[in-house]
């Protein structure tokens, strides 16, 4: 860093982020300007400028470069996740294209949102000062909170992002205040000399553990996990389709990649007393994730109270605190986007008489009206149960394995059984595909060709991981070390 | 060329698996077909390339499929000599089924999934021969288990072909058991299961203990011990082999292909490429000696007394899996492969032919219920000679040559055991010879014992069935002959021994004999090599075989021809042996006394004790507890924003009190 503080502007680790954020007020301006003719190009327009964004994220090198006056850290982490968070957005918005048509809502304010939540979280990833860690935050969030009400027309979607938006606020002012509270004791936000201080403060001050338990609480809000997650099945809920795939796939891990780099830069010296909130969260997840499910009817908050007890999963391999977990952490991430792709393509499937459907009795007799889609959904569930040799089975296999190479056996137990009990709700979807009558039939030929394209990947991913795990596993690894210099 | 041989069958069983619908049953037919062809043409230009070219052996590795620690395992064909054998025969016998299949299946409704079948199990079988290390062997080895359950089971809405199919399968999995026991002794000796780095250590761990079951036991004994308990339950050696006999529900391609010619053959296949390992481990050998000969002469005498058809052929090829094994436990693996390979020309040329026997008599099976019908159907008549002549090993078709060089190699040997194989070895032959004719005798000759309406249907096969029948008659009648030199023959100085086979016609190519054909691929110690010694024995030793043989034929003639009263007669007189025979030597019922009954008394105790106290507080118990605490969590969620955000400030509050508490 150059003595010139925020002067110094070496621009070349943020072109990223830079492009993308130019993308997105570039596509505000082609949108005001052409109006409904932009609509038909947007979509793919964005899709090309996330594109561009990855390439240019794999292009950049990450030799740990710090920038912006020490807010802004390019390394191996950051890379790795923000080509994952790339890839989801694209993900979703492949998904999302045909289902906006549908619903009538495809303005392109959607597009520009959804790129101005990504370089929201691009930020995050490689924020290493609690200050652009909560800009980036932010960003993110205010722009999810519109989605969540994105459909205006529907009171529920409205209901959705009043509630997101309200108890996001309440997250978000947690966060700051213990943030306020690290500040006040220690003197600084960087990353960097927060670690030093906390290295020679021993014991470190009440305060100071205070500020972070807030700071999680905050983080474990966006995380979705428990008892921070009551907002997950209602949101998910009611709003629209395409953004609760959003939701299910990457600002969570945006918040887990910001999450771990919290734990292990500045407060790698407090890992006995962040364990034991961490550990609570994940068991708590885990309880809220499995026994939550069980009594759901509709799919998509039984997705939301799944991804509630992944993010548990996640946690115990944060809770290691080793190099092996933070491995497993992201390699169960990378899997369980994958896996939730598909089955929103075939969420978006779920239509009738022209008109979206939620309920899991929905799915009834798809096994024998739409066959190709049963057996997809049918398969991404097994792996979603963690069944082997689909993909989830190596995520929590490589998560537990890091929780009993730290020694938490009793987690690692908890987790087993709890994915012993979410494994009921994943079979009955195929219960209810394979074995129950239908009523009334689902509409036939929905899915687009984005649409089935991202389906086909997801299943592929998942059936085909075994072949070849360590195409995956060598890249996580490498982001994993990246979190653990010299050790 | 080998990934195009391995890989045709895959993607034709992925097309006609897949789009079943889109393209029809024509188009499962072709797909799958033409997939053969290719992977056939494919492997004979391999062979080529090996037997007449210089070509070296390779290893092709495909992909990396798993790396953990010190254990890494790729996706990678391992060809060489043993693997290009077998591609061979499995691609060229599995051809000619598919083809016969569109014949044979014509009537069935799910002919897509028939065809698709098949390939999977080429592609599986393919898998397993070109596999590089134990895990990819495993992977094969298991697909072929899977598909041959499939087939058994094909017409899934019979009783007995269930319950065959499931019997095959649990039985396969005693045996299956033994050898992953094997594949994990392997890895502790070894450290790896490479097939390069374990054959390459062999000589080290010459020595080696290993402790299992709180024993010592010499480690590559213990090795070869386990593997070939996989090879029993594969290859329905003695004490596993009951499954085979109950496979005879599948269709009869299915007979002819995986239960006569390649899945069977699987158990041959590895000990033979554990030829290195198996060499210093002389009890293994002597131990598969005895369970080899034992099961070829036990599977005659049952094959003398049976009266289905289909049975009969498939003891005679338990039977002959026998002979292949104990030519293996003399350390003649050369003369098992290729035993291997002409038993499955025409032990699938016989399948065939009794599957258009079959066809013929609509579906009749039973042979007292067949006869005189020579006349109306000729073409398949002949085949089946042609086959029998095979198998009963009469001079100059296939099975003289493999058989008798077995046999020899068992004299050869010169040990007890070898000895004692030897002479059931024989005793067998002549069983062969004699059940062969009778079942010739029974099928075709004879006033028709059919029913009218049946003999008035009799036809010949159409030619979709029958060119295939052609292929392998040539095979039956020319393989012997052609590849004597290559596969057993002498290395030269002891071509005058061998003379009174015929050599081969044509000039021998440079390869064209033992040690320069096998190549590396199967290894044989200095003073093992019985082969050598094999074409040096006495006359009467060649001659034996052959003798009774003929003999087996003519006592056939006598008692089912000349003086059809007969076979009644000896019935009545040697009744207890032939109860004995007829029963199987009753396998079935001692398995059925000895493990099913006890197991399912067992069974039934403990699943009361599970039901009523496990099940009830464990998985029942929790069930209905997960239903509550559902219920209780659902209370939370009110969505009621206010409630949300007491939630989470209360959990802040806990956690907060937590530290206050501990750190106070």
């Amino acid at each position: 860093m150059s003595e010139f503080g925020f002067l110094d502007f070496n621009l070349v680790p943020l072109l990223p982020e830079v492009f993308l954020a130019l993308s997105a007020m570039g596509f505000l301006l082609i949108g005001v300007s052409f109006g409904d003719e932009a609509r038909r190009v947007i979509p793919w327009y964005a899709l090309l400028a996330l594109l561009m964004t990855g390439v240019l994220v794999s292009q950049v090198s990450f030799d740990d470069a710090i920038v912006l006056g020490g807010m802004f850290k390019a390394d191996a982490y950051s890379g790795f996740v923000k080509l994952l968070i790339i890839g989801g957005v694209m993900a979703t918005l492949g998904l999302s294209m045909r289902y906006l048509e549908q619903e009538h809502i495809d303005q392109m304010e959607f597009y520009v949102l959804v790129l101005l939540a990504s370089v929201g979280m691009m930020f995050m990833v490689s924020a290493v000062n609690l200050l652009s860690l909560y800009m980036a935050l932010e960003l993110q969030s205010l722009s999810l909170y519109v989605l969540a009400a994105f459909n205006r027309q529907s009171p529920r979607a409205a209901e959705a992002g009043v509630k997101y938006f309200a108890l996001g606020g309440l997250a978000s002012g947690m966060m700051l205040f213990g943030i306020s509270l690290i500040y006040g004791f220690t003197g600084s936000l960087d990353f960097g000399t927060l670690t030093a201080s906390m290295m020679v403060m021993q014991p470190v001050p009440f305060a100071v553990i205070f500020g972070l338990v807030f700071l999680l609480a905050g983080l474990a809000f966006k995380l979705s996990a428990a008892p921070f997650h009551m907002w997950t099945p209602d949101v998910y809920e009611g709003a629209p389709t395409a953004v609760t795939a959003l939701f299910a796939m990457v600002p969570k891990l945006a918040a887990l990649a910001l999450l771990m780099r919290i734990l292990f830069e500045p407060f790698a010296y407090l890992v006995p007393q962040w364990e034991q909130i961490i550990i609570f969260l994940a068991v708590m997840s885990m309880i809220v994730g499995a026994f939550g499910a069980i009594a759901q009817s509709n799919i998509k908050r039984l997705i939301a109270y799944s991804s509630i007890g992944h993010i548990g999963y996640a946690l115990i391999g944060v809770a290691a605190a080793s190099e092996g977990g933070i491995n497993a952490v992201l390699l169960h991430m990378l899997i369980y986007m994958a896996m939730t792709a598909g089955t929103f393509a075939v969420i978006m499937a779920m239509r009738r008489g022209g008109r979206s459907v939620e309920r899991i009795d929905d799915l009834a007799g798809l096994s024998r009206s739409q066959p190709i889609l049963a057996y997809a959904l049918g398969i991404l569930m097994f792996s979603m149960a963690g069944v082997p040799p689909f993909a989830g089975f190596f995520g929590k296999l490589m998560i537990f394995q890091a929780a009993i190479g730290a020694e938490l056996y009793a987690l690692a137990i908890f987790g087993v059984v709890a994915s012993v009990v979410a494994a009921y709700y994943y079979l009955r979807i195929v219960k209810v595909m394979f074995f129950d009558e239908a009523v009334l039939m689902l509409d036939l030929n929905v899915l687009s060709g984005p649409q089935r394209f991202i389906l086909a990947c997801s299943v592929a991913f998942v059936l085909f991981f075994i072949l070849s795990p360590s195409a995956f596993i060598d890249s996580t690894q490498l982001a994993a070390a990246a979190l653990f210099p010299g050790r | 060329m080998d990934v195009i041989a391995v890989f045709a069958p895959f993607f034709a069983f992925v097309l006609a698996g897949l789009l079943n619908r889109q393209i029809g049953d024509r188009g499962c037919q072709i797909v799958t077909c033409v997939g053969l062809l290719i992977a056939a043409a494919a492997s004979i230009k391999l062979f080529l390339d090996f037997a007449l070219g210089d070509q070296m052996p390779y290893v092709r590795v495909l992909a990396e499929w798993v790396a953990v620690g010190d254990f890494k395992v790729s996706w990678a064909l391992r060809v060489d000599m043993l693997s290009v054998v077998m591609m061979n025969v499995i691609t060229i016998v599995s051809s000619c089924v598919h083809i016969y299949s569109v014949g044979y299946m014509s009537h069935d409704e799910a002919k897509g999934r028939f065809m698709a079948y098949l390939s999977l199990f080429t592609f599986a079988m393919l898998m397993l021969v070109s596999a590089d290390n134990l895990l990819q062997l495993f992977f094969g080895w298991e697909g072929v288990g899977l598909a041959s359950y499939l087939l058994i089971g094909f017409w899934n809405e019979k009783h007995s072909a269930n319950a065959a199919a499931q019997k095959a399968f649990i039985v396969n999995r005693i045996g299956d058991f033994g050898l992953t026991l094997g594949i994990f002794t392997i890895f502790l000796v070894f450290g790896s299961i490479e097939f390069e780095t374990i054959f390459a250590n062999v000589a080290d761990q010459a020595e080696t203990a290993f402790v299992f079951f709180g024993h010592e036991f010499h480690a590559l004994t213990l090795i070869g011990l386990l593997l070939f308990i996989g090879a029993t339950g594969k290859s329905a050696q003695l004490g596993l082999h009951v499954w085979l006999p109950d496979a005879m529900e599948g269709p009869t391609p299915v007979s002819a292909l995986i239960h006569a010619a390649t899945m069977v053959t699987a158990g041959v296949f590895l000990l033979a490429r554990f030829s290195p390992v198996y060499e210093y481990a002389p009890f293994a050998l002597a131990v598969v000696t005895v369970v080899g000969a034992l099961t070829a002469f036990i599977a005659a005498t049952i094959g003398l007394t049976q009266f289905d058809i289909k049975r009969v052929i498939a003891y005679s090829t338990m039977s002959q899996l026998g002979y292949m094994f104990f030519a293996l436990g003399v350390s003649a693996y050369g003369a098992a492969m290729f035993h291997l390979m002409t038993h499955a020309f025409f032990k699938a040329l016989l399948f065939l032919g009794a599957g258009s026997v079959i066809h013929a008599l609509s579906g009749e099976q039973d042979m007292r219920k067949m006869g005189g019908i020579w006349k109306k159907i000729p073409v398949t008549y002949v085949l089946m000679w042609i086959g029998s002549l095979a198998l009963a090993g009469v001079p100059f078709f296939a099975g003289y040559y493999s058989k008798d060089i077995m046999l020899e190699a068992a004299w050869a040997r010169d040990t007890g055991v070898a000895h004692f194989a030897y002479w059931l070895g024989i005793a067998a032959a002549f069983m062969t010879a004699f059940y062969s004719w009778r079942l010739l005798f029974m099928t075709f000759h004879g006033k028709p014992r059919a029913s009218a309406e049946v003999m008035h249907h009799v036809h010949e096969s159409p030619p979709v069935m029958l060119v295939p029948l052609f292929v392998l008659a040539l095979g039956a009648l020319m393989a012997g002959a052609v590849f004597y030199q290559p596969f057993v023959g002498s290395a030269g100085g002891h071509e005058a021994s061998a003379a009174h086979h015929t050599e081969p016609a044509h000039e021998s190519p440079e390869r064209w004999n033992r040690q320069a054909f096998w190549g590396p691929a199967i290894q044989v110690r200095p003073g093992n090599d019985t082969l050598e010694v094999a074409h040096n024995v006495a006359d009467w030793v060649k001659r034996m075989p052959t003798v009774v043989g003929v003999l087996g034929i003519v006592l056939a003639f006598v008692m089912y021809i000349l003086q059809p009263r007969l076979p009644g007669r000896m019935k009545e007189i040697f009744s207890a042996p032939h109860t004995l025979f007829y029963n199987k030597w009753f396998w079935d019922e001692i398995y059925q006394f000895v493990l099913v009954r006890p197991a399912l008394l067992l069974g039934r105790m403990l699943s009361l004790g599970d039901r009523k106290v496990i099940d009830a507080v464990g998985p029942d118990g929790g069930a209905r507890a997960s239903g509550k605490i559902a219920t209780a969590l659902s209370h939370f969620q009110s969505g009621y924003i206010f409630q949300y955000a007491f939630v989470m400030m209360m959990a802040l509050v806990a956690v907060l009190s937590w530290f206050a508490f501990r750190m106070g």
